[in-house]
């Protein structure tokens, strides 16, 4: 999936406000295109938060997520800790980024 | 807002039966994903399926989202739990056809926060359910849609 991510981690004190957003279409399979066909499911269903490596924050979300998906989180870090967010969709199609706190 | 986002959840009686046999053809392969209590089509088959039977109110689960939201297809909800040690989150959209939207289960270093964007077909409480100390606790908030989440 090429569609790009962002995410921004902000210190404040010792935690961190994570934004991070996925470019992802999240049909529902109750849609129909132009021809009356059903668009199948196609959405994110595994989203995992990782800092330094260890999952902090492992979530599990359904088609009702809207599309292209923003998530808030808060982790407890220190500046220069990486944190990677993945997800892996219905049809095993993954992605990632990372960042450092800052 | 762009119209892409205009996420179609219309006709949620006859869709109700289509997703259904859509969602069978395709087998989850996200190991980790409750397929069980996703697929559930009641919030207390939902609960049941995540092994939250039993649920206590509580007034330390804050659940800010609008009152009224404009736009179905993206209502902004943001979860924090203040009670000790909560272990995961779980945000149900009572009404939609499928109403468990997610679970967020926190490990040390996180914390019991989250905030997202979901789809509302139409107006409806917005329940989350936070486990802390071996127990489920839950908070009820109610949010009237203005627009379906559909398309339409």
């Amino acid at each position: 999936m090429a569609d790009p991510m962002k995410m921004r981690a902000t210190l404040k004190g010792d935690v961190a406000d994570v934004r991070v957003l996925m470019g992802h279409p999240m049909e529902t399979g109750q849609r129909k295109d132009g021809s009356g066909k059903v668009i199948p499911l196609h959405f994110i269903q595994e989203v995992t938060v990782r800092l330094n490596g260890k999952p902090v924050i492992e979530g599990q979300i359904s088609q009702a997520v809207s599309r292209n998906p923003v998530f808030s989180f808060r982790i407890k870090g220190k500046a220069g800790d990486k944190l990677e967010v993945s997800w892996l969709d219905n049809k095993g199609e993954t992605n990632k980024t990372e960042t450092a706190l800052a | 807002m762009d119209k892409l986002r205009r996420v179609t959840l219309k006709t949620a009686a006859a869709a109700g039966i289509l997703a259904a046999t859509a969602l069978h053809p395709l087998r989850v392969l996200a190991a980790g994903w409750n397929k069980d209590a996703f697929q559930a089509k009641t919030p207390a088959d939902a609960l049941k399926n995540l092994g939250a039977g039993a649920t206590a109110d509580s007034s330390a689960i804050v659940i800010d989202a609008p009152q009224i939201a404009e736009n179905g297809a993206v209502v902004p909800i943001e979860v924090t739990s203040n009670l000790p040690n909560t272990k995961s989150i779980a945000v149900l959209v009572e009404k939609n056809p499928f109403p468990l939207v997610g679970k967020f289960d926190f490990n040390e270093g996180a914390v019991p926060f989250v905030k997202l964007n979901v789809k509302m077909g139409e107006s409806s409480n917005v329940r989350v359910v936070a486990e802390a100390g071996g127990k489920h606790y839950v908070a009820v908030k109610e949010v009237k849609v203005t627009i379906g989440g559909c398309g339409g």
